[in-house]
């Protein structure tokens, strides 16, 4: 693999989860939305994110009306647009982080439609691996699914708690890079326990696909991490890293240190 | 009464031509396939119908009067007819469709209904039939909605329902109807949203087009018992569009039927502060489907605006867009201004108060002078009444200095 002279984007995020495989290791995957909390501090937030031990990291786009976020995120998304950060800004931030960890770009479906059939070119010129659409659930737009997989960046799908066995299969068949396993009901924010029922979904989804699985939604601290770390292939956590990004750099760097030193420990 | 016409055939039972889908967060699609199930399941029930019919009939005071209005009509050129829908139990026509949904909701099992509410009437709405039924209900209204409707606030209240003040984006019906599918994705085991019109993921739009269809079906049959032929145009005000919907569908297969949408073109559409989204919106996803919708290029959601509570809505359903991009429906629009005027006129020629929403309708059937013969029936949908409105109003100079308060 190391070989191949031609490398896209998509490769990177295989390439990574291949090596993390290789270690024997979790993937820390960490959330950022972008511009938040100022555009320059966004650029450094990612470098301190990717310095600090992310395998991988999720680049939220601001959008105005983000119905599947928290309080954390919604605020922060908020923030990001009254510094007018939109998709064509977040690529400019991507592109200036130049961080070594794959992107992931984590969007709602209008503003990636609003910018037109060659966004998914450019999100890879800026250095993006992957994208996620949170409102686009498999089955739903079937051409435009189509566009996103045929596109040159990973295409992570959702699996939630309530999605049936079947119904896993086929969400797996229809995506690339990882899946994406919500830990449970409800919009992104921390929370204190972890779902009882999660390593029995997490088995039922291993069962269903190759593709490694990492489990987000209301994951915050260092002991929840090494739990999920223990039946998942990664971990993601968003609205602990955003709530500390809105206190510093260094914040959000310190927690993710501690975060991968527990994952580690796992 | 004559049986209705029949649905217009579409590509699949989600969509309308391009518009519509289910654009939502994974965690739903389980619970919207179990709706999708149970709605139809429902509707061939005749127990289900029949239970809804007797609910329309006893508890509502359907079927609604088809009034005459001889001095509108008068000044109009045209015989204008008007669509009683506020004269149903609450006051709108949003009842028709929070009845149905409960029923669902009861057969479905779930103990806990959330709505979203603009202007105050679908949550009013929805808390009535919470009360009925017994159901917990929790209500979604903008904090900016709960100042301008500060009596719906307490009608809800009064009936047992929790009003939860929404303080996120422009505090508005968009951010309530965020925040409730928020609580949805959350809560979704126990929960069924009563979405108030026909907008949101599929199939939504369908539902609640089906259980407004009531207004159509009976008027188009009132319509040809009084005036012997088919109206020359149904007219309509449109925010997401149900009551429009809801009088459109009987005559979607009548093509001598103009079908006419009135959107609020607020401080006027030029001016960027208006909710006229089949005018001037383009494609775009927001709140569970594909429909016309305000935005920038980058889009984000534009805010939207309108001097009716229940109007102020950046998106549309999705089968208007459709309506409008196959040319069946017509849409057209009046401002603020305009609308104050629909409020007066109505008032005075009629002694009918009519909705700040219903009032865009009647504001523009009353610029259309000229467009029609004095022989021709116009149907008006009059949505609802104007009483939630009279607080706002008093305080408005036009009235007050014209009133002599």
């Amino acid at each position: 693999m190391a070989s191949a002279s031609v490398t896209t984007s998509a490769d990177a995020l295989a390439e990574r989860f291949a090596l993390l495989k290789r270690q024997g290791r979790r993937a820390l995957v960490c959330y950022a939305t972008a511009g938040h909390p100022d555009p320059e501090a966004s650029v450094a937030l990612l470098r301190a994110l990717d310095a600090a031990g992310a395998d991988v990291i999720e680049l939220g786009v601001p959008f105005s009306d983000p119905l599947a976020d928290g309080p954390v995120i919604q605020a922060s998304s908020q923030q990001a647009l009254g510094h007018g950060v939109t998709l064509d800004r977040t690529l400019a931030i991507a592109a200036a982080a130049k961080v070594r960890a794959p992107l992931v770009l984590f969007s709602y479906l209008n503003p990636v439609m609003a910018a037109g059939p060659q966004v998914l070119q450019r999100a890879a010129r800026a250095g993006i691996g992957g994208v996620l659409i949170t409102d686009l659930p498999v089955g739903a737009d079937p051409e435009r699914e189509r566009w996103l997989a045929n596109g040159p960046l990973a295409f992570i799908r959702l699996v939630a708690p309530t999605t049936p066995a079947n119904r896993m299969a086929e969400i797996s068949r229809h995506g690339s890079g990882f899946v994406y396993l919500i830990s449970r009901l409800g919009v992104t924010g921390a929370q204190a326990t972890l779902a009882a029922d999660l390593p029995a979904t997490v088995a039922r989804l291993r069962g269903v696909t190759d593709l490694p699985v990492c489990v987000g939604f209301g994951i915050s601290t260092g002991e929840q991490a090494r739990a999920v770390g223990a039946i998942a292939d990664g971990v993601v956590v968003g609205s602990a890293i955003v709530r500390a990004a809105g206190e510093s750099v260094e914040a959000a760097a310190t927690l993710v240190r501690g975060l991968r030193t527990a994952l580690d420990s796992a | 009464m004559t049986a209705a016409a029949p649905a217009a055939p579409l590509a699949s039972s989600d969509r309308f031509g391009p518009f519509g889908g289910r654009y939502v967060p994974e965690t739903l699609i389980p619970a919207l396939d179990a709706l999708d199930a149970a709605f139809d399941d429902a509707m061939r029930d005749a127990a289900f119908t029949a239970e809804l019919a007797e609910l329309l009939r006893t508890y509502v005071g359907r079927p609604s009067a088809l009034s005459t209005a001889p001095r509108l009509s008068a000044q109009v050129g045209a015989m204008v007819l008007l669509k009683r829908e506020d004269l149903n139990h609450t006051g709108a026509h949003k009842i028709n469709n929070t009845i149905g949904q409960a029923l669902l909701a009861r057969r479905m099992g779930k103990a806990r209904i959330i709505a979203e509410t603009g202007a105050g009437q679908h949550g009013v709405a929805t808390a009535t039939i919470c009360a009925r039924f017994g159901l917990e209900c929790v209500v979604y209204m903008g904090e900016e909605d709960m100042r301008r409707q500060a009596l719906n606030v307490f009608r809800m209240r009064l009936m047992g329902a929790t009003v939860v003040p929404v303080t996120s984006g422009t505090r508005t019906l968009k951010d309530a109807t965020t925040e409730a599918i928020r609580d949805w994705v959350t809560n979704v085991e126990g929960t069924h949203y009563i979405i108030g019109s026909v907008v949101g993921p599929a199939p939504y739009p369908r539902m609640v087009r089906d259980f407004q269809r009531v207004i159509g079906d009976e008027a188009r049959a009132q319509v040809l018992a009084l005036a012997g032929r088919l109206p020359a145009a149904v007219v309509a005000c449109v925010g997401g569009g149900s009551n429009a919907m809801g009088i459109f569908h009987a005559f979607v297969n009548d093509p001598d039927v103009a079908l006419v949408g009135v959107e609020a073109a607020g401080h006027g559409l030029d001016t960027g502060a208006h909710s006229a989204s089949l005018a001037r919106g383009t494609p775009g996803v927001l709140h569970g489907s594909l429909s016309m919708l305000l935005q920038d290029a980058a889009g984000q959601v534009h805010p939207a605006h309108s001097v009716s509570a229940g109007l102020d809505y950046p998106g549309v359903g999705p089968e208007h867009a459709w309506l409008q991009e196959s040319g069946r429906a017509t849409y057209v629009s009046v401002t603020d201004d305009e609308a104050l005027e629909g409020v007066a006129l109505l008032s005075r020629l009629e002694g009918i108060v009519p909705a700040l929403e219903t009032a865009h309708a009647v504001a523009w059937i009353a610029k259309e002078r000229g467009r029609w013969t004095s022989g021709e029936p116009v149907l008006l949908c009059v949505s609802g009444r104007g009483d939630k409105d009279v607080a706002q109003l008093s305080q408005m100079p036009r009235f007050r200095d014209q009133l002599g308060a």
